[in-house]
């Protein structure tokens, strides 16, 4: 397994945890084997590397977002070198358009649809090969997802399926529409980790975890 | 329903973790519920206290009014059927919408079968007043589950105490020797294999909600601290003085749960709550936690 990096300053990935998908990331983290915590007040930024904003409900996300004035830590954070990874409602909340909607962090130039596919019955998982993060293919899970229908010129797509991009990047940012934290697949949290410095041994459990279960999650969720 | 389809529906009901899913009679109060940070709203016709209140056959609302409320908001939505109604389900399931609650607030279509949830591809949430309640409910097909509470009073302590008896069985079961698991799962009801399975887990395999009497943002924050992952609120937003405002107040309180400071700066000049209900006041026959087994 990787090196765990506890102790270094920005080593840490942290993932925001006001509602959603956290339990499921930080499984990822620990699987990875990297420096992770849970981020819910302005203090938890001060040594991230990077920060992980989940899957959710973004208007959700986004009002918890300001009513504790988190959203201008977050950005303080991004401006001094933080990278961040929005999966499906993270993402939403990255765009600088969103259809319909005034944008909540703006920090990827790229349009975004809430909800594109329908409802819960739309929902859906196929597969696809990303060579940037992984040199077989992974599985793709679509929860309610959206579409990112359009992405400026400074914005790289990783991945594009039919008329909608899944995943792209800037120098700062991801954003994935798809969920690999109810996956088996590690390949885009090591793809993130390096994106944000960190050094991992090249395992390639790194890609896709065969001992990752359905229920890994609820290792992190337990009962009171 | 396949494998897949029944993970992805488990997995759509852990994407709402964290929030609150808010009872909504019309568009108007959608809307209100989704500006408020809600993760998800349940369109219904009457909410829970009016129910108790009116009386009679309580069912399936029309579904005109649900589909104006999925069009008006991007959150998903749910509804209700009641329990055992199928043909209610397959109505809700047609119209699209996002989950369904086999709900106890309803009045039973049928006092023996609960609905074969697994002949449908769209998810089911059930209420549960222990673990052998949530677990053959699970073995039926239900995707997510919620305490029953005492739905429509304000009052939480229904809500608690199937939280906590959910809680002990799952210790109890957790730390006894596998060779005990057979007749604590005869003696409570349970399904063996999803016995074992929380045993290892230590908690359900599926995402457990509060619901039935929250009524304040204390009372979201104390369910939270109990273990669950979320909270349904039913009459205690749009029965309340000042709904918008109380549902903000209890967002928040669900998310900072554990951060004592942020639950009062939530709880302070809301107005009134709904007006509560003792327990013991209630005829028993108007009991709705009884309802499904």
């Amino acid at each position: 397994m990787s090196l765990r990096l506890v102790g270094n300053k920005h080593s840490v990935i942290g993932v925001l945890d006001l509602q959603g998908g956290v339990h499921e990331h930080l499984e990822h983290l620990e699987r990875l084997g990297v420096a992770y915590k849970r981020v819910k007040q302005a203090d938890d930024f001060t040594d991230l590397a990077g920060l992980i904003i989940p899957g959710g409900e973004s208007s959700c996300l986004s009002r918890l977002l300001n009513i504790f004035e988190i959203k201008n830590v977050l950005l303080e954070a991004h401006r001094r070198g933080m990278k961040i990874w929005g999966t499906c409602a993270g993402a939403i909340l990255l765009a600088m358009n969103v259809v319909d909607e005034a944008p909540c962090l703006g920090l990827i130039n790229i349009t975004i649809e809430r909800n594109g596919f329908g409802s819960q019955l739309d929902s859906f998982v196929s597969e696809a090969l990303i060579p940037a993060v992984s040199p077989e293919s992974i599985p793709l899970t679509f929860i309610r997802a959206p579409k990112i229908i359009d992405a400026g010129a400074d914005v790289n797509v990783l991945l594009k399926i039919d008329d909608y991009i899944a995943a792209a990047e800037n120098e700062s940012i991801l954003v994935t529409v798809f969920h690999p934290e109810l996956t088996g697949c590690l390949a885009l949290h090591r793809y993130f980790a390096l994106k944000c410095g960190l050094k991992l041994a090249d395992d390639s459990r790194n890609y896709i975890d065969p001992l990752w279960k359905i229920s890994s999650w609820t290792k992190y969720a337990g009962i009171a | 329903m396949d494998t897949k389809r029944y993970e992805l529906n488990v997995q759509l009901a852990q994407m709402l973790k964290g929030g609150v899913i808010m009872d909504v009679t019309n568009v108007d109060q959608a809307k209100i519920a989704e500006e408020a940070g809600a993760v998800a709203v349940m369109a219904l016709e009457r909410v829970p206290a009016d129910i108790r209140k009116d009386g009679g056959v309580a069912r399936m609302s029309d579904p005109s009014m649900i589909a104006a409320i999925k069009k008006s908001v991007t959150i998903p939505v749910m509804a209700k059927a009641r329990i055992g109604h199928f043909v209610e389900a397959q109505i809700l399931e047609a119209l699209r919408i996002d989950y369904i609650d086999e709900s106890e607030v309803l009045t039973p279509a049928d006092e023996e079968c609960h609905i074969d949830k697994t002949k449908f591809s769209i998810p089911f949430v059930c209420g549960a007043r222990n673990l052998g309640e949530a677990l053959r409910r699970i073995a039926e097909g239900a995707a997510m589950i919620r305490t029953k509470g005492e739905a429509g009073t304000g009052n939480v302590v229904e809500a608690v105490r199937h939280m906590r008896t959910m809680n002990r069985e799952i210790r109890q079961l957790a730390q006894m020797p596998v060779e005990e698991v057979t007749g604590f799962a005869k003696n409570n009801g349970l399904p063996y294999e999803l016995a074992l399975k929380v045993k290892e887990l230590g908690r359900l395999p599926v995402v457990n909600f509060a619901a039935g009497g929250i009524a304040t943002p204390a009372d979201a924050a104390l369910m939270m601290q109990l273990g669950c992952d979320g909270v349904f609120v039913g009459s205690g937003i749009f029965k309340s003085a000042d709904p918008a405002l109380r549902a903000r107040a209890i967002v928040k309180a669900t998310a900072y749960f554990n951060d004592p400071q942020k639950v009062l700066e939530a709880s302070m000049n809301l107005g009134e709550a709904m007006p509560g209900l003792e327990i013991s006041q209630i005829p028993p026959e108007q009991i709705l936690a009884g309802r499904g087994w």
